[in-house]
């Protein structure tokens, strides 16, 4: 069990600076992210972008602000676990909240801040018959663990980089390689793109392309996968494993079974102080709503502050909170 | 202004009255007609989910990107009718037409 003055749902921009101004009021801070990296949105979605509404950066490359963020806050030595959903709060007779992830990690704290942005990235599932059957006897939406294809056989669909590297990768892994691919040209990266044609030119691999897995079959573990092409040409493919790659999105998942006041896949919440309608959780950044809501990072950051100044009454019930500059205190690390 | 039109699961299709001179793009004009469009990257062809299929007009519409073409190769359900209503300008030669949200069906 981890332990933690206040535990963030998201290690988002939000997220990350809600560390600094809980730091400031001597509050130490733990963030859970689905994702493997921080950053959220910035990371995942458009890390070369630059951004131009940040106070005081003119222009800055969305992973630099992340970079930024983390210098920022790292004096006040914030925990991390990346790659796991929060799943579960549960509230403790003292009013504390233990945090439960997909993988059993807890986190247990005074305080539940979620800046969770657009919920949490999940693998986007293609339309193939018996896909969520075969999750877990066949069907892997990552690869984790490379070394587990060791010696199978693996299709893999896709035509973006993760589908394009992967296949690579795996060429000197797996037993035999399939890439099913609906177009007839691949737009990542060129130098990957290159090097899969190089492999199936050289019979490395297998290359199917102008065509989609439509269907999985097998008894209990995955046998087989039904390619249909653009042709209408209908080809089955013994294999061991399945991985689709078409990347992620954002979804509300288990938040919106946690009791609060949800309207459009946002979390509602009080502007006097960020809450939500559930005592010691609060929500900051892109999930929240409330009249006048602007998501943007500069609107979150505003609201870690204002939130944070909520929050130390439940991590210090017995101290009186005075508001105090950094210009004439400074930054005192733990 | 011009009108477009959305076909829902039924087949039913719904005239909007769309303005060209306003610089909204089409995944804005579908908020404000409070579609349920996520448009998570708002606007940067980034994220998919504001992914339409075209089912008249197709050829009238300027070509895509790079990015939006990137973009809509990671979707499993994309095909050659496909297109992201954030990269696309309503103008007069887009009056008359015909599409289906294809984002609401992956949600």
């Amino acid at each position: 069990m981890i332990h933690t003055d206040i535990c963030i749902i998201g290690a988002g921009p939000v997220g990350l600076f809600a560390v600094f101004e809980a730091g400031l009021l001597k509050m130490r801070c733990h963030l859970i992210d689905a994702l493997p990296v921080v950053g959220g949105q910035l990371a995942e979605i458009y890390p070369q972008k630059p951004i131009y509404d940040i106070p005081g950066a003119p222009a800055i490359i969305a992973e630099d602000l992340v970079k930024n963020l983390m210098t920022q806050i790292g004096e006040f030595k914030p925990g991390f676990t990346l790659g796991e959903r929060v799943d579960a709060l549960d509230k403790q007779d003292d009013g504390s909240y233990i945090v439960r992830t997909n993988e059993g990690t807890e986190v247990h704290c005074q305080v539940v801040v979620i800046a969770a942005g657009l919920g949490s990235f999940e693998p986007r599932k293609p339309a193939v018959e018996q896909l969520e059957y075969f999750e877990g006897k066949g069907v892997h939406y990552m690869v984790k663990k490379p070394e587990q294809f060791r010696g199978r056989r693996v299709v893999l669909a896709g035509g973006g980089d993760s589908a394009l590297d992967w296949t690579i990768f795996l060429a000197d892994v797996a037993e035999r390689v399939t890439l099913v691919h609906r177009g007839d040209t691949f737009r990542g990266a060129p130098d990957s793109a290159e090097k899969v044609y190089d492999l199936a030119g050289k019979g490395k691999i297998d290359l199917i392309l102008q065509a989609q897995v439509n269907k999985l079959g097998g008894n209990g573990v995955l046998k087989e996968v039904s390619v249909l092409g653009n042709d209408k040409s209908v080809t089955s493919i013994p294999t061991d494993d399945f991985i689709p790659l078409f990347g992620l999105s954002p979804k509300l998942g288990p938040i919106a079974d946690w009791n609060l006041g949800v309207e459009k896949s946002a979390v509602i919440v009080d502007t006097f102080d960020y809450a939500t309608n559930v005592e010691r959780i609060y929500a900051i950044g892109d999930i929240n709503t409330y009249p006048g809501k602007l998501k943007l990072i500069l609107c979150g950051f505003h609201e870690a502050a204002i939130m944070m100044q909520s929050a130390f009454k439940y991590v210090y019930p017995d101290q009186k909170l005075s508001f105090k500059y950094t210009t004439v205190n400074g930054v005192n690390p733990f | 202004m011009i009108n477009i039109f959305i076909e829902n699961d039924l087949g039913e299709r719904q005239a909007l009255e769309v303005p060209t001179d306003m610089g909204f793009n089409l995944m804005e004009i579908l908020r404000a007609y409070e579609y349920d469009i996520q448009a998570t990257c708002g606007g940067m062809a980034l994220c998919a989910t504001c992914h339409i299929e075209v089912l008249e007009g197709k050829d009238r519409l300027p070509a895509s990107n790079d990015q939006e073409l990137d973009t809509l190769d990671t979707l499993p359900n994309a095909d050659a009718n496909s297109r992201l209503s954030c990269q696309l300008r309503p103008s007069d030669e887009m009056d008359g037409l015909v599409f289906r949200l294809k984002a609401l069906q992956e949600a």
